[in-house]
């Protein structure tokens, strides 16, 4: 059972679990935005994606000298 | 437009995990025998379509939107996940991830296993090559059925998925050894730019977002996600060569050719 929880956890979050938490989070916030009625905010999960893809990848460059 | 990028992500995504499951069957097949390696092939991929024929009509049931939302967001997820480590490998921040390497471990692991014939089968062999070939097609099969239900065109999916079975095949039988001619990290890297940008998109249009210009949109995400995840590998290799020492940051400035290998 723990391998087959693990195996998925793997499959699905992968190394950086900060990546999987924070597109969450910006689908939510998204969605959160347009049902009070801003539908034009395409901007945020570009956005989102840059701010968390750089802050991942730049602490793991960093942590592999 | 939405086809071709349906068809090129599953292409590519089906070609870099059938390499990696290719190199493990190899391995094992040329070290202790093709029948119950290619036996363990055969019942694997019997268990992949049965997964596959699971998951896509229970997919199909769900509600568009949400399903746009539950796609793009996991798309966006495994997208970055890719980018990630083929950004770090691009940027030298991270080992390349060596077939020649794999294969040769395999080959020294499979040639120590001891032989267990039972029912007129190897099972070292059998269960090597099942299990590389189902989680590695586990992967690929979840891309296909979602990018394939998701855009109405299951068909289209599994016929990029069929394609890059073929050349995969067709390549493994010139090389027959390892697949390190294979450019991954430059194939990995496409796949993640590709995943990333369905997530994006995918993920707005289920989270109730207006796109401008609707489906025109996805490739100017494309571009942004590119133009992103190549900026990072040249950002990670200035870092990386100043940390090592690399004398000013020799080599470390110039455009990330690192991804073309």
């Amino acid at each position: 059972m723990r391998g087959f929880l693990r195996f998925w956890y793997d499959f699905i979050v992968g190394d950086d679990w900060t990546i999987a938490l924070g597109v969450v989070l910006a689908l939510g916030v998204t969605a959160l935005l347009v049902h009070g009625g801003m539908t034009s905010v395409w901007w945020l999960l570009p956005l989102a994606v840059a701010i968390g893809l750089s802050w991942s990848v730049l602490r793991a460059a960093k942590q592999r000298p | 437009m939405r086809d071709v990028f349906l068809f090129l992500a599953g292409f590519l995504a089906c070609s870099v995990e059938m390499v990696e499951a290719l190199t493990i069957v190899l391995a094992v097949g040329v070290t202790r025998g093709w029948r119950s390696t290619i036996v363990g092939v055969g019942v694997a991929t019997l268990a992949l379509a049965v997964v596959i024929a699971a998951l896509g009509p229970a997919l199909t049931a769900i509600p568009i939107d949400a399903l746009r939302a539950v796609v793009g967001g996991l798309l966006l997820i495994f997208g970055l996940q890719w980018l990630r480590k083929a950004i770090l490998r691009a940027g030298g921040a991270k080992a390349r991830h060596d077939e020649e390497r794999i294969y040769n471990e395999e080959v020294v692991a499979a040639r120590a296993a001891r032989s267990e014939v039972h029912a007129g089968l190897d099972w070292y062999s059998f269960t090597v090559a099942f299990k590389g070939v189902f989680l590695e097609g586990l992967e690929v099969a979840f891309i296909v059925v979602t990018f394939g239900s998701n855009q109405h065109n299951v068909g289209l999916a599994a016929l990029s998925a069929v394609s890059a079975l073929v050349v995969v095949l067709a390549v493994g039988l010139v090389v027959h050894a390892p697949l390190s001619r294979v450019p991954e990290n430059t194939m990995k890297f496409a796949v993640g730019a590709m995943l990333t940008t369905f997530g994006i998109f995918w993920g707005g249009e289920g989270a109730g977002v207006a796109w401008p210009g609707n489906d025109a949109a996805i490739p100017a995400v494309l571009a942004f996600v590119v133009g992103l995840a190549l900026a990072l590998v040249v950002v990670v290799r200035r870092q990386h060569a100043s940390v090592a020492g690399g004398a000013g940051g020799a080599g470390g400035a110039g455009p990330p050719r690192a991804v073309a290998r």
